[in-house]
């Protein structure tokens, strides 16, 4: 996974509470292989119609190649499915900004190269206003600037780390070998009723 | 004197295998439940070449994909091929599977504890949200993702940073008729569903102790839908009680030693908790969700909000649940008729849950269709054995084999497009139960009182007498 620092691109605006990842994919799409593409599946329920049609009122049909996605408090809240990530990295987004992110959502965009940049409610809201407007966001700076607004974003310091390289967990974890089999041991040894 | 510490304290230090300058920990992984899901997992070690690390701490469960209808002839080609997919890997890998004709087969948040794989003391991780469920023994019990599934796979451990502490106690006695599931509704309609994000929630009080495990299992179950990554009760007799004797609990020597160390997993007096909240038990009544959000709860009681007399965020939200939910404001949740009834899933459908149901049901007939799918096969043969099933089948309902059935409809039992259901699952998300479904959470009598009546019911009336 190629890792990035700045990233441009078009903006658009969700602007619903608690967007859950049930909507985000719903649940009949999940067998899917990945290597066919998650992107089709992204808010399905929302944005198309029973005979699979996108409606012209969808949020996201408003800007077609938008790549950084502007939504309300508790983006993403529900179940683990990581598929809830692929619809968006499929489809072309970058990053998704918002006043708060559902803990394992926001876990899972960060090992597939999603960024989930936290601001205030206020700077959401400022932020979809811009929506005609493109944006740059700088993992460096921490910052997302678009026309006059330049607004700063919160991210965890080991998920801008894991953005920058590309890596994901795996990654992190190749030179701790020795560390683990040496844990390994001793917890077999203090608490051998743990093992199966 | 060492400084005081919580039960969660307790449980990452004995899990942490380092920690990083950044706050990033590793830690070791106890239990890894796996299911159909997991095949994103599968597919990223297979893509890397990697093996998993510890066959013998990784259990197959299948649960999500499983027809609660005639198994023996799987006519859907893709579920079929999701329980094939997770039976090869399985196989591949020499992880022992619990499929879907073994006696023992059930939902993964119910078959592991009712196995004695999830003890107190340990971390649990699987590729499902609701694995807090774990955390009722006084586990270290979250979700995770794919990537995250192949990271522990690969190497049995997981990286994370420490949630910060949150101690939500309950004190006073629960009135009759009013459960584990009111409690966690009640809290999280309180808070919101992002009122416990980033925490850790411990359970603690009076009226957390005298639930029984399954009640603790639906209260930790729910600890996700109120945006906690983990819920906890510290392991007592009630505890120890419900693990001892079963299949793969340790035996003899080794349940002594374990014994001793649970013995530790309690929070000490004067420890600090980052929040701290508190209800009183005898306050809480039966809740119904009215909305799509687990949040959008009310007592039974009450009247659906007023959009135009909430905040302006609230009020959009609102607005579009009552429009979703063929709602009008204004109106009392007595009364709302449903098209059919489901009990069932990681929340709701252990043997406890099923008696209460039944109690409500004994003698009466249900006015609307409905499914009673058991927690697991052990818990169907239990429930059979006790002659509930043969209520449930007299009162007009289903009586389906085990799986998460129609909390999440992967197996195809879905709710049709307008249709509301009284379901005893954990969310009520546009769409969950299937395109256009219309879903009110509520606890298991609760359901029972909606399908005898045809509406939305308060259950404590129709339980007199039989509690």
């Amino acid at each position: 996974m190629p890792g990035w620092t700045s990233h441009e691109g078009r903006m658009v605006a969700l602007p619903i509470e608690n967007i859950d990842t049930d909507q985000l994919i719903p649940a009949r799409f999940m067998s899917t292989p990945r290597s066919q593409g998650y992107g089709r599946f992204l808010l399905h329920d929302m944005a198309r119609d029973a005979d699979g049609s996108l409606r012209p009122d969808f949020a996201l049909a408003a800007v077609p190649d938008a790549s950084i996605l502007i939504a309300r408090r508790n983006f993403g809240c529900g179940s683990s499915r990581e598929a809830a990530v692929y619809a968006l990295v499929d489809s072309g987004f970058r990053a998704v900004i918002a006043p708060s992110f559902g803990d394992i959502f926001a876990s899972n965009a960060v090992n597939n190269g999603l960024l989930p940049a936290k601001v205030s409610e206020a700077e959401a809201e400022a932020l979809m206003k811009e929506v005609d407007h493109s944006a740059c966001i700088d993992l460096e700076r921490l910052e997302i600037v678009t026309g006059d607004l330049r607004i700063k974003f919160d991210l965890d310091p080991v998920w801008r780390t894991k953005l920058m390289n590309g890596w994901d967990d795996i990654d992190l974890t190749r030179d701790r070998a020795d560390q683990i089999a040496e844990f390994r041991d001793r917890r077999k040894a203090g608490a051998a009723w743990a093992w199966v | 004197m060492p400084r005081p510490t919580t039960l969660l304290d307790k449980l990452w230090s004995a899990h942490e295998i380092l920690r990083r300058d950044d706050g990033s920990s590793l830690l070791w992984v106890d239990r890894h439940l796996v299911h159909e899901g997991s095949h994103h997992g599968f597919a990223k070690i297979a893509a890397r070449g990697l093996a998993v690390a510890e066959p013998s701490l990784t259990i197959a469960v299948v649960d999500h994909y499983a027809p609660t209808h005639d198994r023996d002839h799987i006519e859907n080609a893709q579920i079929a091929g999701m329980i094939d997919t997770l039976e090869r890997n399985a196989k591949a890998h020499d992880i022992r599977i619990f499929g879907l004709n073994s006696p023992y087969q059930g939902i993964v948040h119910v078959l592991g504890p009712e196995q004695g794989l999830t003890l107190p003391g340990l971390l649990i991780n699987c590729g499902d949200s609701h694995t807090s469920t774990h955390g009722a023994f006084g586990a270290l019990a979250f979700g995770i993702g794919a990537t995250e599934v192949a990271h522990v796979l690969a190497t049995q451990t997981i990286w994370q940073k420490r949630p910060k502490s949150m101690r939500i106690t309950v004190d006073g006695r629960l009135a009759p008729g009013v459960g584990a599931k009111d409690i966690a509704l009640n809290w999280i309609a309180k808070l919101g569903t992002d009122g416990a994000r980033g925490h850790a929630v411990e359970y603690a009080g009076q009226a957390i102790r005298d639930l029984s495990m399954e009640g603790r299992m639906t209260l930790c179950n729910l600890s996700i839908e109120g945006g906690a990554r983990l819920g906890m009760v510290a392991p007592d007799q009630v505890t120890f009680d419900y693990v001892r004797g079963r299949p793969f609990a340790p035996a003899g020597a080794a349940w002594d030693a374990a014994l001793g160390d649970w013995a530790q997993l309690v929070t000490d007096n004067d420890a600090a908790f980052d929040r701290e909240t508190s209800f009183d038990a005898s306050e809480i009544e039966p809740i119904v969700t009215w909305g799509t959000s687990p949040e959008q709860a009310l007592p039974i009681g009450a009247v659906l909000p007023d959009p135009a007399r909430l905040g302006e965020s609230q009020a959009d939200m609102a607005r579009a649940a009552l429009e979703y939910m063929g709602l009008s404001a204004g109106r009392p949740l007595i009364g709302i008729p449903v098209d059919q009834v489901f009990i069932g899933s990681c929340t709701n459908a252990r043997i406890e849950d099923l008696r209460a149901a039944a109690a409500v049901m004994k003698g009466r007939r249900a006015q609307v269709p409905g499914m009673v799918s058991p927690g697991s096969t052990p818990i169907r043969v239990q429930a059979e054995a006790e002659g509930l099933d043969q209520i449930f089948r007299d009162a007009g309902l289903d009586w389906v084999a085990s799986g998460c059935s129609m909390c999440v409809g992967m197996n195809g039992d879905l709710v049709a497009p307008g249709k509301r259901c009284a379901s005893t699952t954990n969310r009520n998300f546009r769409g969950r139960q299937g395109p256009g479904s219309r879903t009110h959470l509520m606890s298991p009598v609760m359901v029972a009182a909606a399908a005898v009546t045809g509406k939305l019911t308060d259950a404590r009336p129709l339980l007199a007498g039989r509690i």
